[in-house]
């Protein structure tokens, strides 16, 4: 274990997470491209590893944690995946990439 | 006069070939029936008439081979029995579809298919012109076929079915032309007479086998009921001796079939057929069936007193009245209708004093000369392009010598000629009802004169004098061909000689055939305190009589002495106008039993329009009610709030739809709020 590390308590580690995950939301929340949601979308899945790893390390769990983080980066990229498929989908359909075009879910 | 029974040993033989009697002319019938129209157009009318001719002429053989089969039997054993297939076996009741041959069946069957074969035979040059050969000759087969059934039957079940069987081809066969309306109706007239007989023949049935079940075992079978005659002893209902109303009843069935007043009216209408079906049926075997019949069951007769004297009166009655009816008549074939219904009588008459062999000895000769008779008038109707008035006849003699020939024979047979067969038929009835009965005696004995008159009237009207048909016809007039003469030579032969088969001891004679009959009618024994001077004398008086009859009818149409209409209006007014309208009986019965029926069904008819369908209508109208009320509440309150959560859900949607933009960053939000507001419900 690195030395200089050894200031660093769980918090820290969860104030990074959920600075990650605020900056995550708030693209999501706010970015009218598509491909900026989706980005949005791996900064919150990151978010949640770094708590993941975090609680792995500061707790009694074992790998538990470490375990899921592999799992969540798996599913990012076949999110990432399929999120691009749909938005390449939605270009052809619409000619535009912009959320606020896709509307044709209205009641 | 006392009859005895043997104490009926039913010692029986077996015998298979007898189901082929009446089979055979039931396979006639089946091939004309299902292939006639073929056949006729391949060979002509020759195929059909050969199938038809030769099936019942085997049986006839076949009768012959079992009358000899029968002769070579000891008297007591003569009863051959041929047992076909179970049939009907309910509780105690045990009718299978069995035949038996006993003398008196032999005779029948020897009748029947004897006579029965030569007017196929001769029918075949009666239809000469029938486009429908096939048909007649199919219904002749199956007539045949039904009559043997009913002079075979070992119970009274076949027995029934042969009766019905009958009566149904004589319907078919009087309505055989069926294009003319009268033809159809006479049919039917026939018919629903022989209906009304044929409900009192079954009720009889009904009433021999239930009292026979409570005595301890009921049966049907002839040879069975024979000794169980005691077993009605004391059988009461309402008064009268079951036996007396069971024997009744049988006898309202023998009236029906056999043309006693009071059903008699269909027998004369029934001429409405070719006259072969006229020989065949209404005068040599199916009329004789209730003669048969009483013939077949004369120890229930005989155990029956008061349904003796019933037969014997109605016989007389029936003798002399169709006489007298017979006297008026110018149709050729009515004439001979009411002389059949009075020979019949004539039968019934010897039934009914007890002289069973008497009656059925009449049965067999009269059986010759009347389908001689019959087949004459056909042979003569045939040559005058079916013309039967005999005002419109006359002179045929020249034309038609062998039709005269034959047709004066039996005359002579039927008037009771010394030494022709209805002589000695005759003279036995009327020796045997003298015994019984003087009264009786007297009726017949003037019924005897009027057959004499009106039957030589018929000769002398027919065969003698100038002709009296139109130019055309008489041009034409032949004598008719090989195939109508022969059978009438064959029957001719007949009438003169089948009386020598019971020539009576008075006379000589050794009367084989109530020797051949006593086993089934028992010995009849002849007193034998009355002189022989007697019977000679009776014997005499019917000679005389009927002597006379033929003379005034020479002297009133041969020699004109008297013009017959002058005669009749002074002599005898009144009395000749009943005559001449049959006593009105059909207008007596168009008055009260049709008229009654008709009054009953408009009765019914109202009773139905207006009670019951009033009844149907009503249910009707109260169902609609009822169904329209429903529907209101289906249509108002059912589908109504079905309607309203459809409306109710409809309305929410469309409230509800707002609330989705579809813009994906509302959405969002959207869930961030919820999220947050979840998360700080939680910790609050």
């Amino acid at each position: 274990m690195l030395a200089g590390l050894a200031g660093i308590s769980l918090s820290h580690y969860l104030v990074v997470g959920a600075l990650l995950f605020s900056l995550g939301f708030f693209c999501v929340l706010t970015r009218r491209n598509s491909i900026g949601v989706l980005m949005g979308i791996e900064l919150i899945l990151n978010a949640a590893n770094v708590n993941y790893i975090a609680f792995s390390k500061y707790s009694a769990g074992g790998y538990d944690g470490q375990v899921f983080s592999v799992f969540v980066i798996m599913l990012a990229a076949a999110e990432a995946a399929i999120g691009l498929a749909i938005v390449l989908g939605i270009y052809r359909r619409f000619g535009s990439i912009d959320v606020a075009d896709m509307t044709t879910l209205k009641g | 006069m006392t009859i005895e029974h043997h104490a009926y040993e039913v010692v029986t033989h077996g015998s298979d070939m007898l189901r082929w009697i009446p089979l055979l002319p039931l396979g006639g019938a089946a091939v004309n029936f299902l292939l006639g129209t073929r056949i006729q157009k391949r060979f002509g009318r020759a195929g059909v008439a050969a199938i038809a001719c030769l099936l019942p002429g085997l049986s006839f053989v076949l009768g012959v081979r079992g009358f000899f089969e029968l002769r070579a039997l000891p008297a007591a054993e003569r009863l051959l029995i041929d047992h076909v297939l179970p049939w009907i076996h309910i509780g105690g009741l045990e009718a299978d579809i069995a035949f038996q041959l006993d003398p008196l069946s032999a005779v029948m069957v020897l009748v029947v298919t004897g006579i029965g074969t030569l007017i196929h035979v001769y029918s075949y040059g009666y239809m000469d012109e029938e486009p429908a050969a096939w048909r007649f000759f199919a219904l002749l087969n199956l007539f045949m076929f039904a009559m043997l059934t009913l002079v075979l039957g070992d119970n009274l079940l076949v027995m029934f079915v042969g009766w019905e069987g009958v009566g149904l081809c004589s319907w078919a066969l009087i309505g055989f032309w069926h294009g003319d309306h009268t033809n159809t109706t006479a049919g039917n007239k026939a018919f629903i007479v022989n209906r009304i007989g044929d409900f009192g023949f079954i009720l009889g049935i009904f009433l021999i086998y239930w009292t026979l079940e409570s005595a301890g075992g009921g049966t049907v079978v002839f040879r069975e009921l024979a000794g169980r005659v005691a077993d009605f002893d004391g059988a009461v209902i309402g008064g009268v001796s079951v036996i007396t109303l069971a024997t009744l009843f049988l006898f309202v069935g023998a009236t029906g079939k056999s043309a006693q007043i009071p059903l008699h009216v269909w027998l004369p209408d029934a001429m409405a057929g070719p006259t072969p079906v006229s020989a065949l049926i209404h005068a040599a075997t199916m009329v004789t069936a209730g003669v048969y019949m009483i013939g077949r069951l004369n120890f229930l007769f005989s155990a029956a007193p008061v349904t003796m004297g019933v037969v014997a009166t109605v016989g007389a009655t029936t003798a002399l009245l169709a006489a007298t009816i017979g006297l008026a008549q110018n149709d050729i074939k009515k004439v001979l209708a009411y002389s059949t219904v009075s020979q019949l009588g004539y039968m019934f008459m010897a039934m009914g004093v007890g002289a069973y062999t008497a009656g059925i000895f009449h049965l067999m000769t009269h059986a010759f000369f009347k389908a001689c008779l019959f087949l004459g008038s056909g042979s003569i109707i045939h040559a005058m392009h079916h013309e039967q008035d005999m005002r419109k006849m006359g002179g045929l003699r020249d034309y038609m010598p062998r039709t005269y020939w034959t047709f004066l024979i039996a005359t002579l047979a039927i008037v009771g000629v010394p030494g022709t067969a209805g002589f000695f038929s005759k003279d036995e009835i009327l020796w045997r009802t003298w015994l019984h009965s003087p009264l009786l005696w007297t009726v017949g004995f003037t019924g005897a004169a009027l057959t004499a008159f009106y039957m030589f009237r018929q000769v002398f009207m027919t065969f003698f004098g100038e002709c009296r048909a139109d130019h055309h016809t008489v041009e034409q007039l032949h004598e008719s061909s090989g195939w109508m003469t022969w059978p009438l030579v064959i029957l001719a032969a007949g009438s003169l000689g089948a009386g020598y088969l019971g020539v009576p001891a008075a006379l000589g004679g050794a009367n084989h055939f109530e020797q051949w009959l006593e086993p089934v009618m028992g010995h009849t024994a002849h007193g034998g305190h009355h002189p022989l001077a007697l019977e000679y004398g009776l014997m005499g008086a019917s000679v005389t009589i009927a002597a006379a009859g033929i003379l005034l009818a020479y002297l009133i149409y041969q020699r004109g002495l008297f013009k017959a209409e002058t005669f009749a209006a002074v002599a005898a007014g009144l009395p000749h106008r009943l005559v001449l309208n049959k006593y009105y009986v059909d207008e007596i019965y168009a008055a009260t039993v049709i008229r009654g029926t008709l009054v009953l069904s408009r009765l019914m008819r109202w009773f139905d329009q207006y009670v019951i369908d009033g009844a149907v209508n009503g249910s009707a109208t109260v169902t609609r009610l009822g169904s329209w009320l429903t529907g209101l509440g289906d249509n108002r309150i059912v589908d109504g709030l079905v309607n309203l959560t459809a409306d109710s859900v409809h309305a929410l949607g469309g409230a509800a739809r707002r609330i989705q933009t579809g813009s994906i960053n509302a959405y969002l939000y959207v869930i961030v709020l919820v999220v947050t507001a979840v998360l700080f419900a939680r910790t609050w």
